[in-house]
């Protein structure tokens, strides 16, 4: 391992690979400032919580392995995500049996596996991003990142020195908006039920950007927002931090 | 009380359009977790305290069967009778046979969710035997043809300008005119007519909170007074408990009392904590005359050693289910069983089956807000998700759920595959969103689009752009 | 086999580990050690500042209190506050010596003092407390004839007079002064906790005072 240049593996997280790879490349272009060497495995695809939170063990225990595999390799693995970086960190050891050979390894992967911020925040001491964003936002505390991994002050911290943006809390910032994975689709009413009060929540900030760290819960905010009409913009925090914001927001129109 | 918990999902769309539930429910929103935090801000040592209380629990679960028989000898000697029950019909038939052995017409009730559970009001009426809840909220549901939707707010669920429509319906032997347009009206008149039926009752039966092993005791904690009106002033009292309340020593129920209150109603200390142990002694000139402990199993007991141990740490402070935006969105008669919430999700599959209330577990986004502020710690999505599995081995699972993620998984097996499967579909929705970056209905997405737009992908996928060398967007 | 032994053998089953007797040693160890876990500094507290503490927590919670500087003043205490609130000058109360030794006649010669057990009609009774507990303002209350349970339920008005040297700074130092009264592994009949009157918030969770048990609590702090 080279103490100048931390090789980091990046997990994209299934989502902004397929929905929003702008985001994948913000994450890259923190890393890189941040003087990592960035290298995405090509044998990723998810995490495997959608089998793991329906209780499919034995596949989710199959596709840990695989992520294992392809991330052991390196430094640091890195996720734009605090519930995939979550499930890495916090949930595939107890997939395989104390004391095995897979459990080893995948301990050796939680060991250095980290959400996207908090890496930047607490391993590579980053105190400040060059970035500049004309306009007010609002900051949703994903559950898994906030919860299992104890995010929090750290976006905070990098975004106040986001030239020209202005931080406004919400009520109720670290309550869940209702995604859920596969919940949102298997209980639509509840959900819409969550997700219509945390889009209260986000329209009395009077922002005029919501940002979170898991693209799962954005895409929920966003889809809730633009079916009510809301002009509120919608981004994952690594787009912001990156100064990446030209391309238009999630669920927006060009 | 007849399970309801395969309904779930219908009941909850019910409780969603229900306007009066929907007004009651965000009337008390906030209240109870402000207050909780309020608690725990003023107690320094209170995250330590509940590492304490997990571990007692924790040791107690180990030596439950000493503990139980510690308690028993303890609680004999001081002239108590201990009925041991595996099932809600035996715990019924226990009550029942000492109530008729005392030709009891009228029964008075504390605050007891293991009566919900093993359905005595019903056993009891059919015996001939009036069951008089003196809880104000179990009150106020009783009236109503209702069962609680919350373990320690009954009738949270009901709003102060229908309690006082049951009133008027109930108490006609009241004037007419009377003015019911406080809450402080309403508690008046409910003491009042409660009053005489705590003198008139026979037996008074309650839950407990814990039986103590060093003492023999059980202790119920409550706010009212009315348990111990219940527990005094008839000639027998029944006190109805399961093995899991059981905490060793008095020193150790101290250490969970600190957290109960703060944790249940964000108290420092409820106001009543009351401590019984046997009947009226020689020399007393009140309380009761005999002192019955029916101590219940169903169930619990093979929930040791499991997976689903932790849950048997649970002291019942409603904590989980006050913070759980699920149940705050359609409240606990939705759950369609007893215990609602997250701890209703992890307990229910344990006590009627999994195969019954396979639902509640499913019904989680895993925030994790139910943990975070359990006092026992128990970790409640991770048994959730325990459930889940266990519904997955069995079969139990949707087909179509099943098919669909054998699907995904098989093909998230298949990096290669995967990659060419997501690609072309990334592009295919992006193309079908157009300029406009969002779709507004997508066959076999009606889940979600019902109530959202669906974001649409940017075009070709990360992987596709990555591995073709571009690093950023083109 | 019995319920008992089923659900005992089950438990057994479940968690035994085969170290019966080491086991056994462990519950017994527990059961008789008394070993106190975590107690929160907050009544680790000088004797003046613990009353103090027990006094505030104790009208957070809604409940009155008043000084007096011996047992002998407390009958000019409580007719004090029975007029105060327009109650009738009558109390009961048990066969506490503390309570039979006051000057009622002398000093207070309008109320008229009954003993017993609560009744339906009484609307003020007075308890001697065993102790209390500053870190939550709580009273400590033993049940038989020298204080019925009754007392502290059913009139609408409870009087709890107790010594200033019988607060103490947690329940844990309550629980051993009642060991040596009543000795191991026992408890008296009844003990009740009180932490303020009698309250609820069942309605729409507004909290009302006087649910079912005393709408009123009023602390009499005997300082001597």
């Amino acid at each position: 391992m080279s103490e100048a240049q931390p090789k980091v593996g990046l997990f994209v997280t299934c989502l902004i690979d397929f929905i929003r790879p702008s985001v994948g490349f913000a994450a890259v272009k923190l890393l890189e400032q941040a003087g990592c060497h960035v290298e995405v495995p090509d044998a990723q695809t998810c995490c495997g919580q959608p089998a793991y939170n329906s209780g499919d063990r034995k596949s989710t225990a199959d596709i840990a392995l695989q992520v294992i595999e392809a991330f052991e390799g390196y430094d640091y693995v890195v996720a734009p995500s605090g519930s995939c970086a979550g499930m890495l960190k916090k949930h595939y050891p107890n997939l395989f049996e104390d004391g095995s050979e897979a459990r080893k390894r995948a301990d050796a992967v939680s060991q250095k596996t980290h959400e996207l911020v908090s890496f930047l925040y607490r391993v590579l001491k980053v105190r400040s991003v060059d970035a500049a964003f004309d306009g007010s936002v609002t900051y949703h505390d994903s559950c898994s990142g906030y919860r299992e991994l104890g995010i929090s002050s750290e976006p905070r911290a990098l975004l106040a020195t986001v030239n020209g943006l202005k931080l406004q809390e919400m009520e109720d910032s670290n309550v869940c908006c209702g995604f859920g994975g596969t919940f949102c689709v298997k209980y639509p009413e509840i959900s819409n039920e969550m997700v219509s009060k945390k889009m209260a929540a986000i329209e009395a900030a009077g922002t005029d950007t919501l940002l979170a760290g898991d693209l799962g819960c954005l895409m929920n905010m966003a889809g809730k927002l633009k079916r009510s009409g809301s002009n509120i913009k919608v981004r994952h925090v690594a787009e912001v931090l990156a100064g990446d914001t030209d391309r238009p927001a999630i669920a927006e129109g060009e | 009380m007849k399970p309801a918990s395969r309904e779930f999902k219908n009941n909850a769309s019910r409780a969603l359009n229900d306007a009066q539930l929907q007004r009651a429910l965000n009337t008390v929103q906030g209240g109870f977790i402000e207050k909780r935090r309020n608690a725990a801000d003023k107690l320094p040592e209170f995250e330590t305290l509940r590492d304490q209380a997990r571990d007692i629990k924790n040791h107690t679960l180990e030596h439950l069967d000493l503990y139980l028989a510690e308690w028993e000898s303890k609680a004999t000697a001081a002239g108590g009778h201990v009925h041991w029950c595996e099932t809600p019909a035996e715990a019924r038939e226990a009550i029942l046979s000492i109530c008729k052995r005392l030709n009891a017409k009228s029964v008075t009730k504390g605050k007891s969710m293991i009566t919900e559970e093993i359905a005595i009001n019903p056993a009891l009426a059919d015996a001939g035997i009036d069951p008089v809840e003196t809880d104000l909220g179990e009150y106020i549901i009783q009236l109503r043809g209702e069962t609680p939707s919350h373990i320690i707010a009954p009738a949270i669920h009901v709003t102060k300008d229908q309690i006082e429509a049951d009133f008027r319906k109930t108490h006609t032997h009241l004037p007419g005119d009377r003015n019911l347009d406080e809450s402080t009206a309403l508690v008046n008149e409910a003491r009042q007519i409660l009053r005489q039926k705590y003198i008139e009752a026979d037996v008074g039966i309650t839950g407990a909170n814990f039986l103590i092993a060093e003492t023999g005791s059980s202790v119920i904690v409550t706010n009212e007074g009315n348990g111990d009106l219940t527990q005094t002033l008839p000639k027998a009292h029944i006190v109805m408990a399961t093995i899991d309340k059981m905490v060793p020593t008095l020193e150790d129920v101290s250490t969970i009392l600190r957290l109960l209150a703060r944790s249940a109603t964000g108290q420092e200390f409820s106001a009543y904590t009351t401590w019984s142990t046997g009947p009226r002694r020689p020399g007393d000139l009140d309380g009761p005359e005999e002192y019955h402990v029916v101590v219940l199993d169903n169930g619990r007991s093979g929930m040791l050693g499991t997976e689903f141990q932790d849950v048997l740490r649970c002291i019942r402070c409603g904590a989980c289910m006050n913070h759980c935006p699920v149940y705050q969105s359609i409240g606990g008669h939705a759950y369609g069983w007893v215990y609602p919430g997250p701890i209703g999700s992890v307990l229910t599959p344990g006590l009627i089956g999994v195969d019954e209330a396979g639902q509640l577990p499913n019904a989680s986004t895993f925030c994790g807000r139910c943990e975070e502020v359990c006092p026992m710690r128990i970790p409640l999505p991770k048994m959730m998700r325990h459930w889940r599995e266990k519904e997955f081995e069995s079969k139990l699972t949707p087909h179509t759920v099943r098919t669909g993620l054998g699907l995904w998984s098989w093909l998230a097996r298949r990096p290669g595959l995967y990659h060419l499967a997501t690609g072309i579909a990334a592009r295919a929705l992006s193309a079908m969103a157009g300029r406009r970056g969002r779709l507004r209905s997508l066959p076999l997405a009606g889940g979600w689009t019902r109530h959202r737009d669906l974001p649409a992908p940017q075009g070709r996928s990360f992987q596709a752009r990555w591995k073709s060398g571009e690093r950023s967007m083109q | 086999m019995s319920a008992r032994d089923a659900i005992l053998s089950r438990i057994r089953r479940a968690t035994g580990r085969g170290d019966d007797a080491g086991r056994q040693a462990a519950v017994a160890e527990r059961l008789k050690s008394h070993r106190r876990n975590l107690i929160p500094e907050r009544g680790n507290i000088d004797a003046k500042a613990r009353i103090k503490l027990f006094e505030d927590m104790a009208i957070a919670v809604q409940a009155s209190v008043a000084h007096v500087a011996s047992s002998n003043d407390v009958p000019e205490a409580v007719a004090a506050y029975l007029r105060q609130h327009n109650l009738p000058q009558h109390i009961r109360h048990g066969a506490h010596e503390t309570a039979a030794n006051m000057p009622w006649a002398e000093k207070a010669p309008a109320l008229e003092v009954v003993t017993g057990p609560a009744e339906p009609a009484d609307e003020v009774s007075l308890s001697i407390a065993v102790g209390g507990v500053a870190e939550t303002g709580t009273l400590v209350l033993t049940s038989g004839p020298d204080n019925p349970t009754t007392l502290n339920f059913l009139p609408e008005n409870h009087i709890v007079a107790i010594r200033a040297s019988d607060v103490a700074g947690s329940y844990e130092d309550i629980w051993d002064r009642i060991r040596k009264a009543h000795g191991e592994g026992t408890l008296p009949r009844t003990v009740n906790m009180v932490t303020g009157p009698s309250r609820t918030g069942d309605i729409e969770q507004r909290i009302e005072l006087g649910a079912h048990g005393p709408r009123r609590l009023h602390i009499v702090i005997i300082d001597e």
